[in-house]
């Protein structure tokens, strides 16, 4: 990618998040934005902006870098451009953890993404499982149907964890189900980019592996990689990403299929540089989606996962039909 | 250099060895052609030596090291090997195509060094492919992503090139380049090993070949004593001669018709 497109990406990131600080229920001029992010001016205004806005798009940016990078790596590594972890059932599996941990009663953030992790860990191992049982391992629609399979017999598993919890938790759960930043804090998102930055350093680290995956198993093979081995890792990588981000925001899908796509189409050419930049363009679209979350129907909130699905769907669709 | 040492090989569902006590050796300085009909174990050869199979029986070995003891990466700088079919998932340019086959040469963080630039460039001049190195590979034709593929084993080095039908789906213009450019190279003293459905090329520029049947060598030698009329009639269960062309001096084989045409 020129450098031009990178400043045109991390500007479109800069514009998300002014947007983000300034649109809401309360809409907030340039300038009040301005000072309120110094502490000046308006109590209202800073306490809008300081508390309630900049962890919102704080947790966006990470959240929204965390899905992009995931999406990367699993679909260079998947030899797929339809992968992504919602779509394979990761995310499904990552709530299943989460929700699981909060009803014994963990709830801290440093302790969800773990949970979150071994479910989406089982749910990796269970889609690949269920593509290879169906013999077809070259055919991408196989292992998204297996994804959809699975990420539906999670959702059944998380209603069933609800099932006898008071109806406001039940709520609560679905709200979250569908995706959301409303509840972000500092603390929550601290916690959340520690584990983002990790599950990314990692999949970056295996860059090249990935990209000699994206050629086929007897190619990386022949090129020096150990297939079964680096395969292993980018799955367990991408995996803790993908929990990770259904831990701070719930399930937020299709932000790791279109993202890659708008990275590669720009022209990035190496899966590292795919990566950074999906990591950046994921940032920026998870944060306009929830500005668009936020203003709509204000004063009422759209679930953000709902907002990414109208515009991913689409995109899913027009793909499929490149592919077919 | 590759050794094939009584390797027994099976896929994991399979009732019966896909290879059955196969020894054959690959040395420095030579082209050696493994050839037979479909199904008959040449492309499981070269996976075992991927390490994608391991044998139930029997050792491979690259200069008297057992593969199994060798890493993917330090087999990968010995041996560099272009596999049947390929086909990336993402559009590459050529250029960074064939510098993928500097991989076994560099550390987690590494980028290019001097050397990698060198190797690359020395590779696609060495395979014909400088003139669209801009090209991205879903542009190439056949002909010419046969030849960057080429490219990248070079780049990628090592004593020995391994590979599996270089030649599917060239013209003869294409063909004869590829084997004068793996003559050249076998000349410089490198090992190449040759999986192909060319016996007539085979013949001419193999210094052995080996004849595989039903996952078992039904002979290994020089072409002489392979291209043989009853023997390759047997094994490829159709109707055949072997004549000498007279214009080069090399063994020809020319199957018949069942029945004579009309």
């Amino acid at each position: 990618m020129r450098p031009r497109t990178w400043i045109a990406l991390l500007v479109a990131l800069l514009v998300a998040a002014l947007a983000g600080l300034a649109l809401g229920p309360v809409s907030l001029a340039p300038g009040t934005v301005w000072s309120a992010l110094f502490g000046n001016g308006d109590a209202n205004a800073i306490a809008i902006v300081q508390t309630l806005r900049l962890p919102r798009i704080a947790l966006g940016i990470v959240i929204g870098a965390g899905l992009g990078v995931s999406g990367a790596a699993l679909q260079a590594t998947l030899r797929n451009p339809l992968a992504e972890p919602y779509l394979l059932g990761v995310s499904g599996g990552a709530a299943v953890g989460a929700v699981t941990a909060v009803a014994l009663h963990f709830t801290s953030l440093a302790v969800l993404p773990i949970a979150a992790f071994a479910g989406a860990a089982l749910a990796v191992t269970l889609v690949l499982l269920v593509a290879r049982a169906a013999g077809a391992r070259g055919d991408p629609r196989v292992l998204l149907m297996a994804g959809v399979v699975v990420g539906a017999f999670a959702n059944a598993a998380v209603m069933v964890l609800l099932a006898g919890a008071p109806g406001d938790t039940v709520r609560g759960a679905l709200w979250w189900m569908m995706g959301s930043l409303s509840d972000a804090t500092w603390q929550g998102t601290r916690w959340i980019a520690v584990y983002v930055v990790i599950g990314g350093t990692l999949l970056l680290a295996l860059g090249r592996e990935i990209e000699l995956l994206a050629l086929g198993e007897d190619p990386a093979a022949a090129l020096g990689v150990d297939v079964e081995r680096a395969t292993r890792r980018v799955y367990l990588a991408a995996s803790l990403l993908a929990a990770v981000t259904v831990a701070g925001a719930g399930l937020v899908g299709f932000v790791g299929l279109v993202v890659p796509a708008i990275v590669r189409a720009l022209g990035a050419r190496s899966v590292r540089s795919v990566m950074l930049g999906a990591a950046i363009a994921g940032g920026a679209l998870v944060v306009a989606a929830d500005v668009v979350a936020r203003t709509v129907r204000a004063p009422a909130e759209l679930p953000l996962g709902a907002v990414t699905a109208l515009i991913g769907v689409p995109f899913f669709l027009s793909r499929l039909r490149r592919m077919t | 250099m590759i050794r094939f040492d009584d390797v027994v090989l099976r896929y994991a569902s399979a009732t019966r060895p896909a290879v059955n006590g196969v020894s054959l050796d690959a040395p420095r300085g030579a082209i050696t052609a493994i050839v037979g009909p479909n199904g008959s174990g040449k492309s499981t050869l070269v996976r075992a030596l991927l390490g994608r199979l391991v044998p139930e029986r029997g050792t491979i070995s690259l200069d008297g090291i057992p593969i199994q003891t060798l890493s993917r990466l330090e087999a990968a700088r010995r041996v560099a090997l272009v596999p049947q079919r390929e086909e990336p998932a993402f559009p590459l340019v050529v250029r960074d195509f064939i510098a993928l086959g500097r991989y076994a040469h560099g550390g987690v963080w590494s980028g290019e060094t001097a050397d990698d630039r060198a190797a690359i460039a020395s590779a696609a001049q060495r395979a014909g492919v400088n003139e669209y190195l801009g090209r991205r590979t879903v542009e190439l034709s056949g002909g010419e992503w046969q030849r960057v593929r080429i490219a990248r084993a070079l780049a990628q080095g090592g004593d020995a090139l391994v590979l599996d039908e270089p030649t599917a789906f060239l013209d003869v213009a294409h063909e004869m380049a590829v084997f004068e450019l793996l003559d050249a190279l076998a000349r410089e003293g490198r090992a190449v090993l040759l999986v192909s459905h060319q016996l007539n090329l085979v013949a001419r520029f193999a210094t052995r070949i080996a004849l595989l049947h039903a996952g078992a060598l039904a002979a290994f030698g020089t072409p002489d004593d392979v291209m043989r009329g009853d023997l390759l009639e047997q094994v490829y269960e159709w109707p055949l001669v072997v004549s000498r062309d007279p214009a080069v001096g090399a063994p020809v084989l020319v199957p018949l018709r069942h029945r004579a045409p009309r």
